[in-house]
């Protein structure tokens, strides 16, 4: 059985909504079944082999052979299987995604991994704005799972996060971890201004030490022996991350306006 | 039965179902992790008088310890799960959140149906007055505590199985001294195997008992049987010869277990031999009524599968 492949033959107008294309919803379907699926597509709906040439027919991976970023909700709510996407990928790629394996090779755009509750999403590329962020009405952005990001982050990338890892190994833009909830962030790069802004609880890994508003409060330098389980638990990531063995850090604490639980840890 | 002189006596160890856990305790070196686990697994050598019975099952290395520092394992065991989880939390908390530089982590994983996972540091955290901070990572739990030394890190669960307790023999031997070098010998032996632990002091008891007694308070007392200085008195087990009984007690987390631990202890006890003044090797039951378990000391020397030393239940 080969992948379930999906090369895109139309030049887009609208974005589109691919969301029913996941391997548990496409399990057990016919190819005459997913060619008849209607994708959302602006005002209109788009079926499947209207915009796609099909080939393969293993619907536990799917693979989508030339990536665009008009392509929307890739991975959305997916339990299982994988979805590997070559090229771009547009908005809420991963949205509330619960299992499974789902890596791109190329830039995703903005709320990538909201919602998300489980599984590995992978970005061979840079991720936009509201990287694991609550969407507009979501009190909780991120619930669970891995997130790693080779290339950089936009703004607000772990607003409002609750649980899970996000590992960015580029730079982040601002407001990184503001309103974070829980969960570990780990940047490898640069943040941007007001990191950590209305951040309640949760740990933020930095390599340097970011301009820091006067609600974050230094606690002292500390060998934190949880380091070490965490950077044991990477060891089998395919990050850089996997490769750190320090347990050494500044430790910040914030933002006081907003309980103070969090934390900013800066390895040395 | 005689091996090396010393014989093998034609009966059986009668053993229990209990339940049992097991914790990973590491810290900066093995001395501190000694001196946390030497201290959770203290007066615990018997249920009747100590709620658990627990014991140091082995080292670690820090490749085998999830925070890769240098550690022990220890295993517990009492009769209920509850006693057993209200041993394990007070513990937990006056032993190793009290031994600087410890952390405690799951010694049995919990993903298998006959394992239960029971509170390991799950209430402790409130030691932690609001600062405390849980982390997940690779699907486990874990809570940091803030104490005066840095942080307390423990996981939130371990797991606790059914297992056995109550495997035993008797060294019978010329003096005193040669039946604790016997045993000594036995417990260096039986300290290699995994899964099983030696609750007594030095992994040796020497007040073996009997149920029921002249007074009405005490439901057990010492097996006059087997005292040699009452040979003349009791209708004793004894022959003349013998001068000096010791005890070793065995829990493990399978009867498999104890067969193989008691199989190598009677071996290293045999070793030494008559020529050292090791007589005879007996073992304590009810007659069989009171144990789900019996090992006829006769059928575990005589079955060599039992070298096999591979662990049932790994950590």
């Amino acid at each position: 059985m080969s992948a379930l492949t999906f090369t895109l033959k139309t030049a887009l107008q609208q974005r589109l909504d691919l969301s029913a294309l996941t391997p548990d919803q496409l399990a057990e379907k016919s190819k005459a079944d997913i060619a008849a699926i209607l994708l959302p597509y602006g005002r209109k709906q788009l079926r499947a082999d209207e915009a796609f040439e099909l080939s393969g027919d293993d619907t536990a991976n799917i693979v989508f052979a030339n990536g665009n970023d008009k392509l929307d909700y890739i991975g959305s709510q997916m339990k299982s299987g994988t979805i590997t996407i070559n090229g771009d990928a547009g908005s809420y790629l991963g949205f509330q995604m619960r299992n499974g394996k789902l890596t791109v090779h190329g830039n995703v755009d903005i709320y990538a991994a909201s919602g998300m509750s489980g599984g590995l999403l992978h970005i061979h590329g840079n991720a936009g704005d509201f990287l694991a962020a609550a969407i507009v009405g979501d009190r909780k952005g991120m619930k669970g799972g891995t997130v790693i990001v080779t290339g950089n982050a936009g703004d607000r990338a772990g607003d409002q996060m609750r649980r899970g890892t996000l590992l960015i190994e580029g730079n982040v833009g601002s407001y990184c971890a503001s309103r974070m909830l829980a969960g570990t962030i780990g940047v490898l790069g640069t943040v941007g201004e007001y990191v950590g802004y209305g951040m309640r609880r949760g740990t933020l890994l930095l390599t340097s030490k970011p301009a820091m508003h006067a609600t974050l409060q230094d606690c002292g330098a500390h060998t934190l022996p949880f380091l070490s389980l965490m950077f044991k638990s990477f060891g089998e990531l395919p990050s850089k991350f996997a490769k750190i063995d320090k347990n050494r850090v500044q430790r910040y604490a914030g933002d006081i306006t907003n309980d103070g639980k969090g934390e900013i840890l800066i390895l040395q | 039965m005689i091996i090396n002189g010393v014989q093998i006596d034609d009966t059986f160890a009668e053993a229990f179902n209990m339940r049992g856990t097991r914790v990973i305790i590491t810290a900066q070196n093995l001395k501190w992790a000694y001196n946390a686990a030497n201290a959770m697994t203290g007066f615990a050598t018997s249920v009747i008088g100590c709620g658990v019975e627990a014991g140091i099952e082995k080292e670690l290395t820090p490749d085998q310890t999830p925070d890769g520092r240098p550690g022990v394992a220890i295993l517990m065991f009492a009769m209920g799960s509850a006693v057993l989880m209200k041993q394990l939390e007070t513990r937990m908390g006056q032993c190793i959140l009290t031994c600087p530089t410890a952390a405690a982590f799951s010694g049995i994983e919990g993903s298998k149906e006959e394992v239960t996972p029971i509170s390991l540091g799950k209430n402790l955290r409130f030691f932690g007055d609001g600062f405390q901070i849980s982390k997940q990572f690779g699907g486990k739990r874990y809570w940091r505590v803030p104490v005066m030394d840095g942080e307390f890190i423990t996981e939130e669960t371990t797991g606790m199985v059914r297992a056995v307790g109550g495997g035993n023999f008797l060294v019978l031997a010329e003096s005193q001294p040669q039946a604790l070098a016997a045993c000594e010998a036995a417990i260096e032996a039986m300290k290699k195997i995994p899964n099983v632990i030696m609750p007594f002091p030095g992994g040796v008891v020497r007040s073996g008992s009997k149920v029921g007694s002249k007074y009405k308070a005490m439901f057990a007392s010492t097996n006059d049987a087997f005292c040699p200085t009452l040979k003349g008195l009791t209708k004793t087990e004894l022959s003349p010869d013998i001068e000096s009984v010791m005890e070793i007690v065995i829990d493990g987390l399978t009867d498999l277990d104890i067969r193989k631990a008691t199989r190598v202890g009677i071996a290293a006890a045999c070793e030494l031999g008559a020529k050292n003044g090791i007589k005879r090797i007996s073992a304590g039951n009810y007659g069989g009524k009171l144990g789900q378990f019996q090992f006829h000391l006769r059928d575990i020397m005589a079955d060599p599968t039992l070298n096999d030393l591979t662990a049932e239940v790994q950590a």
